[in-house]
């Protein structure tokens, strides 16, 4: 067993069973928890109220926002902004367009944003390329992006696809950087029980901190 | 509706509490454990943290992500129910001229907003009671410290704060647990502060870094007090109060119960509380010895008013006419930036406490400034879980600094723009003031003439402004705030461009969800509806045990004062219940 388990076990294990052993004990007229008076349809295990479960409910229950064809541009330019490197995959591997899918629809002010910004690309490409975006060539797709994606140097006229595509970009790096594979590629470590010790030394060292004696004396330790 | 009926439960109380937060979940606390029996009234759900806390979810668990909904405004994962809005169950503004909006915060659930709060657990000082007397604004207290100490004193090793004892003259010393050390954006901090004359010291949370009984476990490093803790490792009045109170089979506890208004007799005593049920959509009352409000400080104000009585024609316990009058919130200004020396820095678990590990407390003399209160800073920064919203913005920051010592093109995509993502986490930091604003009979919450919720109650109206006082202490926070990240060698990206035209970036009041001081205490009935014990002077068996009380907040987030005096309240309620008085 590694030590990370050894703590969850310790603690989430010994602490939660006298409590909940406690809770069992206290009677049987106790009031029943606002997670189980109504069954979740979301699947996600997360604690919701009746109010919430309805309205996601709804969400997840609504036709497709996006048709194919924008589905299909949402998913090359995600691929264009994290595509797959050394490190960590792409956006489509991380299913970031479903994440837009969703979060169009939980956020409706993305909607015109992204429709018409997606329309507005295409356009440009029917008029350069005689071709929607999807359909251009990676070489005609790289162009378009590069008139949009750098916005100190954009020409003015592109200035609602700069708009366009920061959108684009801040949505596909939270879906990205929100996944299990985004969250080891950016390197969080956290989100499990265990016990803070401080700084480790090495990393004091190198930015030439130390704690103070005050400190050591005064603040939790952990052998 | 045909058969609508009012139902009245025959059992009388010795207390009828009304909201299970911080004030009202103490009162039932000390009551039951005193063997009093309590009916305690709460307008949302049961919620229990051992079962119902998002503690430990992961970021794609959530379907946006941990986003915040109107339901969690503080997002997906957080551990409060409703916020800003309530469906159906609006809050209006006068709208006059020089007003600003004022934001209410409504928690619905057991536990109030405890269940998600800060944790930032600080005593108010000697000076803090008495601020006409030192600067002839506002009122002093009818209290003082040395009132308060003995029940602060009591709070502190039955609930349990981490914190140092600094010796501090108006941020007293108390029973503290052992902080955690420093995290390294706070020692660059700390740091900076000390160079510049601004002390950073150890933060004071009520999050158990050792353990104080054996119900509740102890702190295990997640950094999410935000979702309640399932192993009632820090303060909720869920969790820490009404939870181990119920098991006095003393308290009777009625959940999704909304109250409408206080019952009185012709003597003009109260005798319960009227509610709608909001499962059943039926009407209730509820008699007791006493009522006592701890439905927040603007609920309890809003309950008082719609109590109308020919005893009480304006409102019960408002023969002084200023229930709802001197509303006010805590200040707040913020800015940050990011730190060049830790980007690209190396990656650890560093979430620590649910919170900041240190903080500053108010280190000037107001009267060598010209505005008259203090204010603390709050701190954040480091490796964050990423939710929505991570490094929103990124073509704000990738090009319009030099990073890593090269100048890069705004903006990108690619191989180039995954790097930037990873040089960047964990190199930001924030800072937060918070500070006291002076209270005023000019800012009140009232009953809107024309407007009721779903439920028939007539609902409040609000109407306040901020002072010159306010705004120039949000330009001081600006200031200060600039020259720690300066001094830190830290680039400023957010908060810096705020000027008089918008008040130096002052929050709206409400949104820093300190809401205080609309059922004052003082020893004149003609200015407060309150004595000293929170006791309403017009009708000696209703208390008020929320953040109304309040004459004036100091620079201190209010919780642990609402617990101290709360559970001062409650203990003269039993006291006084035995003398027959009441």
């Amino acid at each position: 067993m590694d030590r990370r388990k050894s703590i969850k076990t310790l603690i989430i294990g010994g602490i939660s069973t006298s409590v909940i052993a406690e809770a069992c004990k206290s009677g049987e007229n106790k009031p029943v928890p606002a997670s189980e008076q109504t069954k979740d349809l979301t699947g996600t295990g997360i604690n919701r109220m009746p109010e919430e479960k309805a309205y996601e409910s709804k969400l997840l229950s609504e036709k497709a926002f996006f048709t194919p064809e924008e589905i299909a541009s949402i998913t090359i330019l995600g691929d264009i902004i994290i595509p797959r490197d050394e490190v960590s995959g792409s956006a489509s591997d991380a299913k970031v367009p479903e994440f837009i899918e969703f979060i169009v629809k939980d956020m409706p002010e993305h909607q015109t944003p992204l429709r018409g910004g997606l329309r507005w690309l295409d356009m440009q490409c029917l008029n350069r390329y005689e071709k929607s975006f999807k359909d251009c060539t990676p070489q005609q797709q790289m162009e378009m992006v590069d008139r949009i994606a750098w916005p100190k140097k954009a020409k003015p006229d592109m200035a609602q696809g700069v708009a366009f595509f920061s959108l684009v970009r801040n949505l596909v790096a939270t879906g990205f950087y929100t996944t299990e594979m985004g969250g080891k590629d950016v390197g969080y470590i956290g989100n499990a029980p265990n016990q803070w010790n401080g700084v480790p030394a090495d990393v004091l060292k190198k930015h030439n901190m130390a704690y103070t004696e005050k400190e050591l004396k005064e603040c939790v330790s952990f052998s | 509706m045909g058969d609508l009926q009012i139902k009245k439960q025959p059992k009388k109380y010795d207390a009828v509490i009304v909201g299970s937060g911080a004030g009202g979940g103490m009162a039932a606390y000390v009551l039951a454990n005193a063997g009093l029996k309590v009916c305690l009234l709460e307008a949302g759900p049961m919620f229990d943290p051992k079962t119902d806390s998002n503690q430990l979810k992961n970021p794609w668990e959530s379907p946006r992500r941990g986003a915040s909904t109107k339901f969690r405004p503080f997002g997906d994962f957080d551990g409060c129910y409703w916020g800003w809005t309530i469906d159906d169950e609006p809050y209006t503004q006068t709208g006059a001229p020089g007003t600003t909006s004022w934001e209410w915060w409504r928690a619905r659930m057991l536990g109030g907003r405890t269940n998600h709060w800060g944790r930032i657990s600080l005593r108010f000082g000697p000076k803090d009671f008495k601020r006409k007397s030192i600067d002839g604004l506002g009122d002093d207290w009818p209290i003082g410290y040395e009132d308060v100490k003995p029940y602060y004193d009591k709070i502190d090793k039955m609930l349990g704060v981490f914190g140092t004892n600094e010796g501090l003259e108006n941020d007293p010393d108390g029973f503290f647990l052992p902080p955690p050390k420093p995290r390294l954006h706070e020692l660059f901090i700390k740091k900076a502060g000390n160079s510049i004359g601004i002390p950073v010291i150890p933060s004071r949370l009520s999050i158990l870094t050792k353990q104080v009984n054996s119900e509740r476990g102890q702190c295990f490093y997640c950094a999410q007090c935000g979702r309640s803790c399932k192993v009632y490792g820090d303060f909720s009045a869920s969790s820490c109060l009404v939870i181990p109170a119920l098991k006095t089979g003393n308290i009777d506890l009625v959940t999704n119960a909304m109250a409408r208004e206080v019952l009185t007799d012709r003597d003009g005593l109260a005798t319960g509380v009227s509610y709608v049920n909001k499962v059943d959509m039926q009407e209730y009352q509820v008699f007791g010895r006493t009522v006592i409000l701890g439905a927040s400080a603007c609920e309890s104000a809003r309950l008082l008013l719609n109590s109308k009585s020919p005893r009480h024609p304006n409102g019960l316990a408002n023969n002084s006419n200023v229930v709802g009058k001197y509303l006010h919130d805590s200040t707040g200004a913020d800015m940050g930036g990011i730190i060049p020396e830790l980007l690209d820095r190396k990656r650890y678990n560093e979430d620590g406490v649910g919170g900041m590990h240190v903080y500053t407390p108010w280190w000037l003399d107001n009267k060598k400034l010209d505005f008259p209160r203090g204010y603390h800073i709050e701190y954040g920064g480091g490796f964050d879980m990423p939710l929505y919203g991570f490094s929103w913005g990124i073509e704000d920051l990738n090009g319009n600094y030099q990073i890593m010592g090269k100048q890069k093109e705004a903006g990108g995509y690619g191989a180039s723009l995954k790097k930037d993502y990873r040089t960047l986490f964990g190199a930001h930091v924030g800072m937060a003031g918070r500070g006291e604003t002076v209270a005023n009979i000019n800012n009140y919450c009232e009953i809107d003439p024309t407007v009721v919720d779903r439920y028939g109650i007539p609902v409040l109206r609000f109407n306040t402004s901020h002072s010159e006082y306010e705004i120039k202490q949000a330009k001081h926070m600006k200031e200060t705030f600039s020259e720690i990240l300066h001094a830190m060698g830290a680039i400023t990206t957010w908060g810096n461009d705020d000027n008089e035209k918008n008040n130096w970036g002052l929050h709206a009041p409400g949104n820093i969800i300190h809401e205080a001081g609309t059922v004052r205490m003082g020893n004149d009935p003609k200015h407060s509806p309150l004595n000293k014990y929170s006791q309403a002077h017009d009708c000696k068996n209703l208390f008020c045990v929320d953040g109304g009380p309040f004459v004036s907040q100091a620079d201190k987030n209010i919780t642990w004062t609402i617990l101290a005096l709360s559970m001062r309240t409650s203990e003269y309620i039993v006291e006084e219940m035995k003398k027959h008085n009441i």
